[in-house]
């Protein structure tokens, strides 16, 4: 139950963290992804304040045996780049690009009322939904390696 | 730059690191939310409610920054919705062939210092800045 409560606050944090940064804004999100017009390099801030922090504090905390309320640290092993990687990272900035929402902000949007957020949300796991499909079917070879 | 809000964006950062720095160091667990998401859909009861309450915690910490400053965010209201669906579409299809978004990658996968994730987040970033590109420029929609 206690890890349950930590991921409560953890997520609490980062939806709020979201917010105030303007990551959950779409147009604050395309107008940095827009560095030929009127670019906004804010967002770029966004992600230097948190690998400032996460940055640092992840290489302590990976020193520790063990977490606090868990058995295990849960990190993906693979280091190798492969084309799943490549292509499923391309398909999501395409994805990105086109609406202005990762889906962080996607869900935390769900807390602004924002009504786009309610279609991001189902679209996103409309997509989910399809790449299992279509890697248990046919394209195996685009299957996400496992974490 | 007339919306240019680097204090604003930088502190929120810092709180998005620290979320994720609480997440692994109590838990033992990366806050990738597109990875959280789609875990949903098959964890065991065990796994499952963790997951859920992160998302729950993501939508509540929205919900009380809007609390504490009404007004602050105004939704869109004149992008097509087909554009936005596609877009949600592929971000689900392609965060989950490439094992991660802009928290699971550019944030937790940079700090642990996954080759991974800095090649993941160049290229999101990268074709991000074309798609913007070809629909504000090309296209002429949402400029």
């Amino acid at each position: 139950m206690k890890h349950c409560l930590a991921a409560l606050l953890s997520g609490t944090l980062f939806g709020f963290g979201l917010s105030l940064s303007q990551m959950t804004d779409p147009n604050k999100v395309l107008g940095f992804l827009d560095v030929s017009g009127r670019w906004d390099p804010s967002l770029a801030f966004v992600m230097m304040g948190a690998l400032a922090v996460a940055g640092i504090a992840f290489r302590f905390i990976l020193k520790r045996p063990s977490p606090i309320l868990a058995e295990e640290f849960h990190i993906a092993k693979k280091k190798t780049v492969d084309k799943p990687l490549l292509f499923g990272s391309m398909i999501f900035g395409i994805g990105w690009g086109m609406s202005g929402y990762c889906p962080g902000p996607a869900v935390a949007g769900l807390g602004l009322g924002n009504p786009e957020a309610f279609v991001m949300v189902a679209s996103i796991y409309l997509g989910f939904v399809a790449q299992g499909f279509l890697a248990g079917k046919r394209f195996k070879k685009f299957a996400p390696a496992d974490e | 730059m007339e919306n240019f809000t680097p204090f604003s964006a930088f502190l929120g950062g810092t709180l998005i690191g620290l979320a994720a720095t609480l997440l692994l160091w109590l838990n033992g667990r990366m806050a990738g939310v597109s990875g959280i998401m789609h875990s949903l859909l098959h964890s065991p009861k065990t796994e499952w409610l963790w997951r859920f309450s992160f998302l729950i915690g993501l939508v509540l910490g929205a919900l009380l920054f809007n609390w504490f400053n009404p007004g602050f965010f105004t939704p869109r209201s004149d992008y097509p919705y087909w554009l936005l669906a596609a877009g949600g579409f592929l971000v689900g299809v392609g965060t989950r062939m490439g094992s991660g978004c802009t928290s699971g990658h550019g944030i937790c996968g940079i700090s642990n210092g996954s080759p991974r994730s800095i090649t993941a987040t160049l290229i999101f970033m990268a074709s991000g800045v074309v798609t913007v590109y070809c629909i504000r420029h090309v296209v002429g929609v949402g400029a």
